[in-house]
C-alpha cells in the first residue's frame, strides 16, 4: 500500500507527472471515441442520402459508377 | 517486378484495406504504449544526476519527446500528401492529408502541454518565448489553420488545393523547429530548451521512449485510416460501391 502511494506521489511531483500523462491519454481516448462515433454518424447520414436519391431516381435507376481515380499514365 | 503504385490510390480499393488494418494497428499501438509505460515507470531510475539533474518529473520525457517527434513527422506526412495531391491530382492524397491533420494537431498540443508541465518543475515556468517552444506553437497554429481553411471553403476541390498550399508553405517551420535547439554553435542560440542529445540518454529511458514513439506512430496510422474511411464515404457518397458498403455495414 505504501509503495502504491509512493508511486502515485512521484516524489512530490504527482501534479506534473499525472497532469502530463493524464491529459495525453485523455486526448488520445477522446480522439478514439470521437472517431468511432463519427463513423456511425457518417454511415447513417450517407445511408439516408443514398435512400433519398434512390427514391427520387426510382424510375431511371441511378447510373453512378465507382469512379476511378485520375491517375496519370506511368512512364 | 513492376508494381502499380497507383492501385491503392483509389479510394474504392483503400477503404476496405484501411478497415482491416485499423484494429491491428490500434491493438499493436496499445500494447507498445502499455509496455512503454511499464518500462518507463518501473525500470528506470527515479532521479537523474549529472549536469542536468532531474527528479521524478523527468518521466514526462516518455510522452513529451515522442509526441514532439510525431508532431513534426505528421506535418511532413500531411504536407507530403498535399504536395502529391497537387502534382498528381489524386483524390486519395488530399483525403489522406485531411485525415492526418487532426491527429497531428493533437500530438502538437500534447507536446506543448507536457512541455509546460515539465518546464514548471525544471525551469520554474510553464511557458517561455524560447525559440523551440515558440516554433512548436506556430506548428500547432499551422495545423489549426490547415483544418480551418479547409473547412471554410465549401467546394471540396478548391478547399483541398488551398489547404494543400498552406501546408506546403508551412513546411518552412520544420527546419526552424529542428535548428532551434540543434544549432551548430550553441553560443549563438540562446535557448532555454535542452539540446537533444540522444547518445547520452540512459538505455532504459531510451527504450521506453522509443517504444512510446512506435506506439504513437501506430496510433497515428490507426486514427488516420479510421478518419480516412469516414472522409472517403462522405466524398464518394454518390457512387454505387459506397451504397453497397453502407448497406452492408448498417446491417452489422
Amino acid at each position: 500500500m505504501d509503495s502504491l502511494l509512493d508511486f502515485l506521489r512521484q516524489g512530490g511531483y504527482a501534479f506534473f507527472v499525472w497532469g502530463a500523462f493524464g491529459v495525453t491519454f485523455l486526448l488520445m481516448i477522446a480522439e478514439t471515441v470521437q472517431l468511432r462515433r463519427s463513423h456511425r454518424t457518417i454511415l447513417s447520414r450517407v445511408g439516408r442520402l443514398v435512400r433519398l436519391r434512390g427514391s427520387q431516381n426510382a424510375p431511371t435507376a441511378p447510373t453512378h459508377t465507382a469512379s476511378t481515380p485520375k491517375t496519370p499514365a506511368k512512364s | 517486378m513492376k508494381m502499380n503504385w497507383f492501385k491503392f490510390a483509389s479510394p474504392t480499393a483503400f477503404y476496405p484495406i484501411a478497415g482491416r488494418l485499423v484494429p491491428w494497428l490500434a491493438g499493436a499501438a496499445l500494447i507498445l504504449i502499455l509496455f512503454s509505460l511499464y518500462w518507463g515507470f518501473f525500470e528506470t531510475p527515479e532521479r537523474l544526476g549529472g549536469s542536468n539533474p532531474q527528479k521524478e518529473y523527468y518521466r514526462i520525457i516518455f510522452i513529451h519527446v515522442p509526441a514532439a517527434w510525431m508532431s513534426m513527422w505528421l506535418y511532413l506526412v500531411l504536407a507530403g500528401w498535399a504536395a502529391i495531391g497537387l502534382v498528381f491530382n489524386t483524390r486519395l492524397s488530399f483525403m489522406m492529408a485531411n485525415a492526418v491533420a487532426p491527429t497531428g494537431a493533437i500530438f502538437t498540443f500534447i507536446a506543448l502541454w507536457t512541455g509546460a508541465f515539465w518546464g514548471r518543475p525544471s525551469w520554474g515556468t510553464y511557458w517561455d518565448w524560447d525559440p523551440r517552444l515558440t516554433s512548436e506553437l506556430i506548428l500547432f497554429f499551422l495545423y489549426i489553420g490547415y483544418i480551418a481553411l479547409h473547412s471554410a471553403i465549401d467546394d471540396t476541390r478548391r478547399a483541398d488545393r488551398a489547404a494543400a498550399l498552406l501546408a506546403i508553405v508551412g513546411l518552412v517551420m520544420l527546419p526552424i523547429i529542428f535548428w532551434s535547439i540543434n544549432c551548430p554553435d550553441p553560443n549563438q542560440c540562446a535557448a532555454l530548451h535542452q539540446r537533444s542529445s540522444m547518445s547520452k540518454v540512459e538505455s532504459n529511458i531510451l527504450l521506453a521512449m522509443l517504444t512510446m514513439t512506435l506506439g504513437f506512430w501506430l496510433y497515428s496510422f490507426a486514427t488516420t485510416f479510421s478518419r480516412l474511411r469516414g472522409i472517403i464515404l462522405t466524398r464518394e457518397a454518390d457512387s454505387t460501391w459506397v451504397r453497397d458498403v453502407v448497406a452492408r455495414e448498417a446491417a452489422v
